[in-house]
């Protein structure tokens, strides 16, 4: 689908009043779309083709990819990489930002490179500990953390100057979103600390895996209760399970991930545990879709990328619409033009 | 000293009335701190600070003390060297992430909030820390910004009174 005053599709949309940038996924949802994300994994490779191929399994699924930041501390190329390779073909990006890598001078570099290439989307992220990661020797920075890197985002956006105070020539018009995890501890604070992030300048939120939707729906009540709902669009994280036994041990080796013994016990009950992993996130999304306070799901199924097509199918969230993507209307052609003018 | 940091946050409100006092002290006696000079006084301060929170809260000295936000945990103690905690990284039983052997610092804080007259404060947006700050005294520097502070609004109130424009 495209927008009606849209210039040339893939290009950046003109700027609507009121919005923070001229992307396709602030558009959905201001225009009240429940929308599809999904995040891609950047390779182990200096080979650009490995990004195309990537992103081109989500052609026509996902209103926006997330490039991103070294997850889980693991070294990949970088997300503003991926951001540029992606963006020069007209994908809608979430450049993901973590702290744990870069300082505040390097970071706010990256905030104008990415809005110079067409980022029109930022997730502020503190980032995992390097203990979880390929290089646990590795130095951690965290010079800022999500909340004074989404607030010092904003600045630059809004007041148009670096933290310094120092002015920019032009702001990025970035819409900027941070992660929130409903399902760790302490559980009464977590509506507040999203308030907090609101206050810093998250316009969007994409949580957290989501395998208990009692904790989630007592989140996102007390999230309304603090008349949250209207000043931030959630988007809940989902994902397919391979087995029961990757289940466990994601549940004990990767940080914030909660993942309830009934789900477990599912799964070890199925004859087909990847098949059962995927029907069972199939049934998540279309619960998670009914609930009040909820504009759309983040599919992060790593390793099962090509998978997503299919969620999103079975699942019906797209409600018959195809979302902009670069061969949606002359297959291969604009995608060849657009390498052949990288070239 | 781990236990004695756990204590701390667990007698918050106290620390909290303490901390008061010690602030109030401070501001009566600045007229006397500005006599005798604030860089000369900054080592001797500095390290009595050191010595006082580095034993109740593991203090790092990064020089702009936020316990009073973090209710009494000093967020200088997160590896993620976080100002605005917890993460989502936190484990099922309020562990670290980065140290699973030791409570996170932001779920002790919360706790210590809970407990104090001011927990609210709690939710204030941390600014980042400013590096050029470390291991100089948070102290002193809360009486120079109070009294500046005091002075600005009483400039304000006497230009009020003659309905004088600010400069």
């Amino acid at each position: 689908m495209t927008f009606e005053d849209e210039p040339v599709p893939g290009y950046p949309l003109p700027m609507r009043p009121g919005h923070s940038s001229p992307g396709r996924l602030e558009r959905m949802l201001r225009a009240g779309y429940f929308v599809v994300t999904s995040e891609l994994a950047p390779p182990d490779s200096a080979d650009p083709a490995a990004v195309y191929e990537r992103a081109a399994v989500f052609d026509g699924y996902v209103d926006a990819i997330n490039a991103t930041d070294g997850s889980g501390a693991h070294c990949h190329m970088g997300s503003l990489a991926v951001c540029a390779l992606l963006t020069r073909l007209g994908y809608a990006l979430i450049q993901q930002i973590s702290c744990r890598d870069k300082n505040r001078i390097a970071i706010q570099g990256d905030i104008l490179g990415g809005a110079a290439m067409g980022v029109c989307n930022l997730l502020c992220l503190s980032g995992d500990g390097v203990q979880t990661g390929d290089h646990p020797e590795a130095k951690p920075v965290f010079d800022l953390d999500c909340m004074s890197l989404l607030e010092i985002a904003r600045t630059m956006r809004d007041q148009s100057t670096f933290q310094s105070g120092r002015k920019l020539d032009d702001p990025p018009r970035v819409f900027l979103g941070a992660a929130a995890n409903p399902f760790v501890e302490p559980f009464d604070w977590r509506p507040q600390r999203l308030a907090k992030k609101i206050v810093a300048g998250a316009q969007f939120i994409q949580t957290q895996y989501c395998y208990d939707l009692t904790r989630l729906r007592q989140y996102l009540s007390d999230v309304r209760e603090l008349g949250l709902q209207d000043k931030v669009f959630m988007i809940v994280g989902v994902g397919p399970l391979a087995s029961a036994r990757s289940a466990e041990w994601i549940r004990s080796n990767v940080p914030g991930v909660h993942i309830p013994d009934s789900i477990i016990d599912r799964l070890r009950g199925a004859d087909n545990q990847k098949r059962e992993g995927l029907q069972l996130c199939v049934e998540l999304i279309q619960e998670i879709r009914e609930m009040d306070g909820v504009n759309g799901v983040h599919i992060m199924a790593y390793r099962q990328e090509h998978a997503v097509p299919e969620i999103v199918t079975r699942a019906g969230i797209l409600q018959g619409r195809t979302p902009w993507h670069p061969r949606a209307y002359d297959g291969d052609a604009t995608v060849q033009q657009h390498m052949e003018n990288i070239q | 000293m781990y236990w004695l940091r756990k204590w701390s946050v667990r007698h918050a409100r106290l620390l909290e009335v303490t901390y008061e006092v010690v602030e109030r002290s401070l501001l009566v006696a600045a007229p006397l701190l500005n006599r005798l000079g604030h860089e000369r006084l900054e080592k001797p301060v500095a390290a009595v600070e050191k010595v006082v929170k580095g034993a109740l809260f593991d203090c790092q000295m990064c020089g702009q003390c936020v316990l009073s936000s973090t209710g009494m945990s000093c967020p200088m103690n997160c590896p993620k060297s976080i100002r605005n905690g917890p993460c989502g990284g936190v484990r099922a039983d309020g562990y670290c992430e980065v140290k699973p052997e030791m409570h996170c610092v932001w779920v002790e804080g919360w706790a210590g909030a809970a407990r104090m007259k001011n927990g609210k404060a709690f939710s204030i947006v941390q600014l980042p820390v400013d590096h050029r700050l470390q291991g100089r005294s948070s102290w002193l520097r809360v009486v120079r910004e109070k009294v500046a502070e005091a002075e600005a609004q009483a400039s304000t109130k006497r230009h009020g009174e003659t309905g004088a424009q600010r400069p």
